[in-house]
This record gives structure tokens, C-alpha cells and sequence, in this order.
């Protein structure tokens, strides 16, 4: 690092810089497949994570993903430290928790934060209890805060697949999904399937954090759903446009993390969710709309 | 025809009924206020009639109306002022019928909203964001959207509550431009002047009903009276209502 400090003929300086940018992944398949694992994330993740912001969902998404938990501990229990299995399990488990809490909050009085928190908590605690069962604090580490430098192919066409999906799917209900937002009455009032759209939407949480647990661990899967997305808010005013932001932050975040764990010899994953918690604290301070200096910013009024 | 007749209907939540044995119709391009104290049932009746609530007896007659064809207007507080939208994509949700899920966005589909953001006096408003709009302005926006439902029946909860009076007399224009066209019209209210000035039916409740028609035969200071002194509590060691109907 510390020859890029020193003075050097311009040119030499731009390959040294390109060498401290690409070489990384140039080099090394493991830091290429994690690099391609984290860009396909972001694609899903972010407007996904918008609009669990938008609809004042934001600690349901954290509290899945501690539910995917038990999942991938009974996929760990019976063949070890598979992402296969892990991530199969993860799904079933998440997708239970999700429609049974979702089940609950329609169908009972209980609100919907308290009864994510509920099925959480009992979800989180079967987890931690099977894995202690079997296995050290060092598989606990693993599945929590994730293995990105063992992303392998079978792992990459998951998170491939899984982000398609999540496109398609967001692209097919974008408009009846965005009225369930802010209007849920109108939509039931035009009988346009309001739920069907939270349980799709609830589905395609889970699976962004089960894609995203693979590559980042259970605990910090969230945070590419939620960062990017808590930032972008701060930069556009309609949900497309904000969307796009927020892939756009969180590709940054991705690429930069991954440098930053490369030659800091950080983990993968803390690395990227701290990226990305730059580039909020960056937006909650600097940010174009509702941020701390647009709001104190100096400057006349305005005529109207 | 577009009737709704209500025979014996009860409405409420969990067994304890908010509006009690109520029978009567809204007929046929008919315009009515539905007038009442606070907690008098007045909503709970409204989202009856859109189909939102399940009555606990009796039963709710719309004819061949299916509940999607009723355009409704809640009580504003049940809309995120706060999402990142414009009004023209608002407004346009108008046509759900015609677009629905997956349909396109035709020309004619744009100058429908740009027409009915005109008639609410919003002209020019379209590509702005929801949450920079003023409580009137917003109001005017829920009526443009309505316009477009084009709905034989219009159903309206509160309408004018916190709403200055500029923006009450346009929006009134619009429904009174409805009741022209011969759409039925329900609208809960709480200005009794307006309900005397401008509605010819009214539907008085205080839970059990107390006057239904003419808006003069019904706006009487002893019906007002009664519909005062008639208790809001809430009994929870209430019987079961073997009273079988009127």
C-alpha cells in the first residue's frame, strides 16, 4: 500500500492503482466468485430491503433472519458444513416463520412486529441449541457470520437463481405490491389481492436472506438488504429511482468491502455491512433530501 | 340499478355490534348523508357497505353490484403520506379496472388523469411527490383518482374533516356533479349545515337507527337530541341480542 504514496511517473502510478483495485480478483478465483456472489445480491437485495424501509418492516427483516437460524443448523447437523443443506433448511425454516407470523397478524389481534418477534426468539433459540448439540463455537462463528471465501459454484447458481427470481417476481406484482404500501384499503377496496402480495412479498425476504446468509452469515445478511436501501431514501424521491441507488450503494459496499478484507485481512462479511454503514452515515449527513445538511443548509428562501 | 338495501343488518366487532339492527335502501342514485355522534357506528356502516366488514346479522342486498365497483374514501389517516410517489401515479390507480395488475399504460389512460387532476383543480400537479402535498391538496388528489373509478356508487367517510373550505365548496362541485349523473352517494358528515344545504336524504344513527329520509324529517332537534343521549359504552358483559329484527 505504501507504494502508492510515493512519486512515481504518472503512468507507472495508474497501474499501480489498478493493481491495488483489480489485481485481488484477477489473482483469485475465491475474492472473483464472492465478488460475482455480492453484485447478484445487491441486484435483489435492494429493492427488496426499499421496500421493507417503505413499509416500516425494517427490524421484521432482521428478526428473519435470525429465524433462518434453525434451518441451517438441522442442515448442518445432518451433513456438516454444506451450504447445500444449510441453505435448504434456512428456506424451509424462514418461509415457516415468515407465513406463520404473517398467519398470526391476519387472522388474530396480535401486531405484526410482536408476533415476528415471538416466532424469532423460539426460532433463534432451537438454532443455537442444535448446533451447540453438535459441532464447535467455531461452526457456530461460520453460520453467523458466514464464509464468503468458500462460495463455490453450486453456491453462486443459488444466489444467481435466487436473484432472478427476485427480480421477475418484483417486476410481475411491482404495481399492486407498491399500492399495498401506502394504500392497502384502496387495493382491498378494487379486490386486488393485497395479501397474496404480503406473503409474496414475505417469501422473497426470506429468500434474499437465505442467499444472502450463504456469503455473509446469518447476522449480517440483513444488513445488504437494509443499509443500502435505509440510504438511498435519502437520495431519491420515488421508489424506482431510489431502488436503483440502492443496488448502486450496494454493489459499492460489495466491491469495496471485499478490497478492504483483502488486504486488511478482515472477515468478508463485517466488511461489507461496515462499507455500506459508511455510505449511510455519509447519506444521513450529507444526503439530498431529509438529511442533516439539507435541512441546516444555509441559503435564502425561496419565492415559492 | 344500483340499490343497496340493508334488511336487518348488524354490524360490529368480536359479538358486540356497532351498528344495531338497521333496515332500509340507499336507492338508485340517491344522496345521503349518514350523520350521527361520534362512535355512533357511522364508519363501521361504511366499510359494511364496501364489503371490508363481515355483518354479524342480517344482510347487506347490492344487486348485481360487485364491492370492487364501489369507489370508497376512508378516513384519511389509513394512507403513508410519507411514500415516495407522485400524484399522477396515484391518480392513475383510478383505473385499476381497466389495468388491473399487469396491464399498460395507454394515452388515453394519461389524459384521463391529466383531465380529472384538471377538474379538481390540480392542473399541473402530476409529477409531484405526495409528500409535498398540503392536507386540502391531498384530498384533492383522493377525488381525482375517484373520478376515474367511475363507480356507480361513491362511498365517502368524513370527506371534509380538517379540511379548509376553498377545497370543500371544489369538492363538493365534484359530488354534486355525481349525484347529477345519477351515481348513489353515501357520505358520513358532521356539518349539519351542509347535510340541510345540499343533501336530500339523511340517515341518522346512534348505534340503533333514529331517523332515515328526507334530510328535513329526519334533521329534527329532537332526532338530534335523542341521537346524543343515546349511550356510547361499550357493555362487556352485554347478553346475546335475541331481538329478531324489525
Amino acid at each position: 500500500m505504501g507504494r502508492i504514496g510515493e512519486s512515481l511517473p504518472g503512468e507507472r502510478r495508474m497501474n499501480h492503482l489498478a493493481d491495488f483495485f483489480f489485481s485481488p480478483f484477477q489473482e483469485f478465483t475465491f475474492m472473483r466468485h464472492a465478488l460475482v456472489a455480492c453484485l447478484a445480491l445487491a441486484i435483489g437485495c435492494a429493492p427488496v430491503g426499499m421496500l421493507l424501509v417503505l413499509r416500516r418492516m425494517s427490524l421484521m427483516g432482521d428478526a428473519l433472519s435470525h429465524a433462518v437460524l434453525p434451518g441451517a443448523a438441522i442442515g448442518f447437523l445432518v451433513s456438516g458444513l454444506s451450504l447445500y443443506a444449510m441453505t435448504i433448511g434456512g428456506i424451509i425454516v424462514g418461509l415457516t416463520v415468515a407465513l406463520l407470523a404473517g398467519a398470526i397478524t391476519r387472522f388474530t389481534a396480535l401486531r405484526e412486529d410482536a408476533s415476528f418477534a415471538a416466532l424469532y426468539l423460539i426460532s433463534l433459540a432451537l438454532g443455537v441449541l442444535i448446533i451447540s448439540m453438535r459441532g464447535t463455537s467455531v461452526d457456530l462463528i461460520h453460520v453467523l457470520f458466514g464464509t464468503i471465501l468458500a462460495v463455490d459454484d453450486p453456491a453462486l447458481i443459488l444466489i444467481a437463481a435466487i436473484t432472478t427470481v427476485t427480480v421477475f417476481t418484483m417486476a410481475l406484482i411491482y404495481r399492486p405490491l407498491i399500492v399495498e404500501c401506502f394504500d392497502p384499503g384502496f387495493l382491498q377496496s378494487v379486490g386486488g389481492h393485497g395479501t397474496t402480495m404480503h406473503f409474496t412479498f414475505l417469501v422473497l425476504v426470506v429468500l434474499n436472506l437465505v442467499a444472502g446468509f450463504t456469503a455473509l452469515g446469518t447476522l449480517m445478511a440483513v444488513g445488504m438488504l437494509m443499509l443500502p436501501a435505509a440510504s438511498a431514501n435519502f437520495w431519491a424521491k420515488q421508489f424506482w429511482s431510489a431502488s436503483m441507488i440502492a443496488t448502486l450503494i450496494a454493489m459499492i459496499s460489495s466491491y469495496s468491502g471485499l478490497l478492504l478484507s483483502f488486504y486488511m485481512n478482515f472477515p468478508s462479511g463485517p466488511s461489507i455491512i461496515l462499507t455500506a454503514g459508511i455510505c449511510h452515515a455519509f447519506s444521513v449527513l450529507f444526503g439530498k433530501y431529509g438529511s442533516i445538511y439539507s435541512r441546516h443548509k444555509a441559503g435564502d428562501h425561496l419565492t415559492g | 340499478m344500483h340499490a343497496i338495501s340493508l334488511q336487518n343488518l348488524t354490524l360490529g366487532y368480536e359479538r358486540h355490534p356497532a351498528v344495531h339492527h338497521l333496515s332500509g335502501v340507499f336507492e338508485s342514485g340517491s344522496m345521503t348523508a349518514v350523520v350521527g355522534p361520534n362512535g355512533s357506528g357511522k364508519s363501521t356502516l361504511l366499510k359494511g357497505i364496501t364489503g371490508l366488514l363481515r355483518p354479524l346479522g342480517g344482510r347487506i342486498d347490492r344487486g348485481r353490484l360487485r364491492t370492487t365497483q364501489i369507489a370508497y374514501l376512508p378516513q384519511r389517516l389509513e394512507v403513508d403520506r410519507s411514500f415516495p410517489i407522485t400524484v399522477l401515479d396515484i391518480v392513475i390507480l383510478g383505473l385499476w379496472h381497466h389495468i388491473g395488475i399487469f396491464g399498460g399504460m395507454k394515452r388515453m389512460f394519461w389524459e384521463k388523469a391529466a383531465h380529472a387532476l384538471c377538474t379538481v383543480g390540480l392542473d399541473g400537479f402530476e409529477a409531484r411527490a405526495i409528500s409535498d402535498l398540503s392536507g386540502g391538496q391531498f384530498q384533492r388528489v383522493m377525488f381525482a383518482r375517484m373520478l376515474l373509478q367511475d363507480s356507480p356508487v361513491v362511498v365517502l367517510d368524513e370527506p371534509f374533516t380538517s379540511i379548509d373550505a376553498q377545497t370543500t365548496r371544489d369538492l363538493f362541485q365534484v359530488i354534486q356533479r355525481w349525484h347529477a349523473e345519477n351515481r348513489t352517494i353515501i357520505a358520513v358528515l358532521h356539518d349539519f349545515d351542509q347535510v340541510r344545504a345540499f343533501f336530500p336524504r339523511t340517515l341518522l344513527i346512534a348505534r340503533e337507527l333514529i331517523g332515515w329520509g328526507e334530510t328535513h324529517q329526519v334533521m329534527t332537534e329532537e332526532n338530534l337530541l335523542l341521537s346524543r343521549r343515546m349511550s356510547e359504552a361499550w357493555d362487556a358483559s352485554a347478553k346475546v341480542c335475541l331481538e329478531n329484527g324489525a
